[in-house]
Formats: structure tokens, C-alpha cells, sequence
């Protein structure tokens, strides 16, 4: 099976400058890759360094040492030292992201903030808005919210749009940051029906889920980051 | 993805007499990329974007720009009549202050019409077509393609000035605190309105801010200057999410938070 993904040995910490250059190691080692079709987890307690792991994935994040090798078109690229138009690229076609909070755009309506990023990969417009439409009918977002600008709506109201963004498109890598943590029950079985149709499909999936019934319908294996644990003592 | 840039720029410096205006500034930019230059005032910024545009000569340090045929010209090498033409016809530069950039005493439809006939167009009924078709664009109603903009809102004259700029169907524009001085309202339908016109025209843009906040809503690329150097560049959300140099995290850290 293709294997899109592979993380070797990255290394991430904190120079606080504002705090006497106090360094704070976060995680070291970190190794592991993710095949087509699967969803591995990320496991551990707050503070193990899930989320920090997502965020160099997906560009966020600078990487002090290590390699992040992505399939991306037909080549392979290390993330942690592409230049910043690579990672635009890599974002574009290759990994997409669901985010915990949404970051909403003053006047752009929920519809167009889901059809985006099918937009940005060259889909007609039009196409792009009825496959956003679907999805948020799927998410059970109601239609009266669809032309207004997120800013308003609720936590789970916005937690619903940013997974639409997130699974509209077809990349073939997606990073999950706990999508699930402000959905009802119903809601949480969607998007688990969700996940389960991108694997079928092909996509490889990382994600973060701290609900217990989440990650166990959705989960190949967990990553348990408490192994990539840096060195205690700030240097 | 177009693997030629733009604009190159190479060990960019401008003095003034012995103090720094910005020093050994290089980087690339892209069709369709919109690269934000932050920083505090009198950090360098607004020479660097003086000096790309091509107001200022650098003290050293080259700037090429690649023509619509194709070739790269050095800009400090032209003359001072393709410079010219350049600024009127294939870039864009949206001052902080309309009145910078508006002729105050001249109609809304003149203002924009004044750079159509600069680059040839005569037809009076064409170019008073597409002067309203580009005042609707940015959100000004038809009947005040005849009024001056001395009596136009801040936020409606900053308008004028967008479309104005953008007639002649620019492929690079700059912009110097293009949202400044405006209310937050105001502020927040420019920016969507910015946002919009970049994506669908595929410019590439240069904006000088100190709001963080606005170089997140615009820009893909970011470089944090201070003291005419640039302390710390890369991409917008890995400088804002992951500031690495000592000034950039003062400088993120010191947002408000509503």
C-alpha cells in the first residue's frame, strides 16, 4: 500500500526570547508514516505535543530537525525545509486540515468559506457550492445559516463548517485536530461516516480525538506521542 | 504554479546620510502572491516599499521585474519615462491617504478613467463603461460616478482609490496601510474586498502594515522588519502561529485579543 506520508526523526521546541530564552523542548525523535486508507491516531495527555505535531505537518509549525516527507504530485518533498510557496503548494493539492477553531473571514458566507478550497484547485465555482451544500445538509447545518458569515454561530456551528471545508476536497493526506470535540452525538456519527468514506477512498488520515467512542470507531492504531517526549531539562 | 518570479530583489539598501532607511532586503515574489511587510514605525518598511516602487533609489542593491514580454528589467537601470509607464499601466500603488492617490477635484468616474486614457483608450463611452462597471466593483453606486471624492466617506474614497488602481488590469500592486486610519466596519469590508479582487484578478501585491491582523486576512508570505532589517520572513501563519525571532514574538504577543 502507497505510504504518503513518513516522519523521521523530527525534533520541535520553544525559545521564549520574552522569557530570558527560556527553551521549551516539546517533543524529540518523532517517527512514524501513515499509509493510504488508514486513520492512525495521535494518543497522549494535553501537553504530549499532538497538536504541535499537526501544525509542523501541515506547515504551521517550523521544524528544528527531522524530515517530513510528503507525496506530493509526482515527486517527494521534505516539509520541514520546503520554502513557503512549496508549502502553499502542498496545502493546495496535497494535505488538508481540519482545524479546532475556525478562522472566519469578515462578509464571506458559510457556503463559500466550505467551497473554497475546492475552488482554489481549479473547481467551477458553481460545482464547488452545491458539493459544499451537500456537505453542510450532511452536517445538518441549517440552510438558513448557509449565506452568512460564520462569525455568529455557534461553537458546534462553526466546528460544522470548518469540517465541511476540511473533507470537501480530495487530497490524499488529511490532519484531523479534534473535529468532533464541540458535536452532539448525531453530529459525531456523521462525521465518523465521514472519515470511514475517506479511507475507502484512499486518503490517509492523522488525527487528534479526545472522545473515547470517536477514536475507537475510527482508529487503525494509535501513535502514542508520550514516546517522543524531548529531554525534561531546558537547555 | 508559474516557476518564473515577478519580482526579484537583491541586497535592497537606502540610506539617508548615515542612518538606515532598510538594509540588504532580498527576496522573490510570485504572480498571484500577496507578500506582507510588518513592522513598527520607522521600521523600514514604507522606504522598502518606496524604494520597490520605484519613488525612492535605493542607496545599492538591485530590483528586477518581468515585463509582460517576458524579459527581466532592472528597474533602477530604466529611464524615467518607462518607470512612469510602468507605474501607470502595469503596477498598482494604494497609499494610506486617498488624496495620495485621488485627484480631489475631478469626478469618481474621471479618477478611474484618467488611467484608461493614460494607457491609450479614447473612446469616451467605453471608458465611461468600464469606470462604472469597476466603481461597482468596489462597492460604489452608480449615481456617484459624477461626484468628486472630497465628498466621499474614508472608507468610500479608499474604494475609489482600489478601483482606480485596478482599471488598467494591473499584475502588481502596492499597498501602503491600505486599511489604516478607517473604522473597523469600514476596515473589515476593504479588507474582503482586497481579499476578493487579489484572488480573482491573480495580482500579485506587496502591502505594508502594523496590523498583524490584516497581514493574516491578505497575505500568503510575510518579513517582519526592525531597524530597516528583516529580523524574520516565511509563510504568514507558521511567522504569526511560530514567531522565532525575539522582535517577532514582542510584536505577536502584544495583539490584543478581543
Amino acid at each position: 500500500m502507497a505510504t504518503p506520508l513518513v516522519v523521521s526523526d523530527v525534533a520541535k521546541s520553544f525559545t521564549m526570547h520574552l522569557r530570558d530564552g527560556i527553551r521549551l523542548p516539546v517533543v524529540a525523535g518523532v517517527s512514524f508514516s501513515i499509509r493510504s486508507g488508514e486513520c492512525a491516531v495521535l494518543g497522549g495527555p494535553s501537553g504530549a505535543g499532538k497538536s504541535s505535531i499537526l501544525k509542523m505537518l501541515y506547515g504551521n509549525y517550523a521544524v528544528d530537525a527531522g524530515q517530513i516527507i510528503v507525496q506530493h504530485e509526482d515527486g517527494l518533498i521534505d516539509l520541514a525545509t520546503a520554502s513557503p510557496r512549496m508549502v502553499l503548494a502542498v496545502r493546495r493539492l496535497t494535505i488538508g486540515y481540519v482545524s479546532q477553531f475556525l478562522r472566519t473571514v469578515p462578509r464571506v458566507s458559510a457556503l463559500d468559506v466550505v467551497a473554497e478550497p475546492l475552488v482554489e484547485r481549479g473547481e467551477d465555482p458553481d460545482v464547488a457550492r452545491n458539493k459544499a451544500r451537500a456537505l453542510l445538509a450532511q452536517l445538518n447545518l441549517p440552510e438558513k445559516l448557509w449565506m452568512l458569515p460564520p462569525a455568529t454561530f455557534s461553537g458546534g456551528e462553526q466546528q460544522r463548517v470548518n469540517i465541511a471545508r476540511g473533507f470537501i476536497t480530495e487530497h490524499p493526506i488529511l490532519l484531523l485536530d479534534e473535529p468532533t470535540a464541540s458535536l452532539d452525538a448525531s453530529n459525531r456519527d456523521v462525521v465518523i461516516a465521514l472519515i470511514a468514506a475517506k479511507k475507502a477512498a484512499g486518503v490517509a488520515l492523522l488525527g487528534i480525538f479526545h472522545d473515547h467512542d470517536v477514536r475507537e470507531a475510527v482508529a487503525d492504531r494509535v501513535i502514542d506521542v508520550t514516546a517522543f517526549a524531548a529531554g525534561k531539562i531546558a537547555a | 504554479m508559474s516557476d518564473v518570479p515577478l519580482l526579484r530583489v537583491s541586497a535592497l539598501s537606502k540610506f539617508y546620510g548615515s542612518r538606515i532607511g532598510c538594509e540588504n532586503v532580498s527576496f522573490d515574489l510570485w504572480p498571484g502572491e500577496v507578500l506582507a511587510v510588518v513592522g513598527e514605525s520607522g521600521s523600514g518598511k514604507t522606504t522598502l516599499l518606496n524604494c520597490l516602487s520605484t519613488r525612492l533609489l535605493p542607496s545599492s542593491g538591485t530590483a528586477s521585474y518581468r515585463m509582460r514580454d517576458g524579459q527581466f528589467r532592472e528597474l533602477y537601470r530604466m529611464s524615467e519615462a518607462e518607470r512612469r509607464f510602468l507605474m501607470r499601466t502595469d503596477w498598482g500603488f494604494v497609499h494610506q491617504n486617498p488624496a495620495d492617490g485621488l485627484r480631489m477635484t475631478v469626478s469618481a468616474g474621471a479618477n478611474v478613467g484618467e488611467r484608461l486614457m493614460a494607457v491609450g483608450d479614447r473612446h469616451y463611452g467605453k471608458i465611461r463603461a468600464t469606470a462604472v462597471d469597476w466603481l461597482s466593483r468596489v462597492e460604489i453606486d452608480e449615481d456617484r460616478i459624477d461626484d468628486e471624492p472630497r465628498a466621499f466617506s474614508g472608507g468610500m474614497r479608499q474604494r475609489l482609490q482600489i478601483a482606480r488602481n485596478l482599471v488598467t488590469g494591473p499584475r502588481l500592486v502596492f499597498m501602503d496601510e491600505p486599511t489604516g486610519g478607517l473604522d473597523v466596519s469600514v476596515q473589515a469590508r476593504l479588507l474582503d474586498l482586497l481579499r476578493g479582487l487579489v484572488t480573482d484578478l491573480g495580482l500579485a501585491a506587496i502591502v505594508v502594515t502594523h496590523d498583524l491582523a490584516v497581514a493574516r486576512l491578505l497575505s500568503q508570505r510575510m518579513m517582519v522588519m526592525k531597524d530597516g532589517r528583516v529580523v524574520e520572513s516565511g509563510l504568514t501563519d507558521r511567522v504569526l502561529d511560530d514567531p522565532r525571532a525575539p522582535y517577532t514574538q514582542l510584536l505577536v504577543s502584544s495583539i490584543l485579543q478581543v
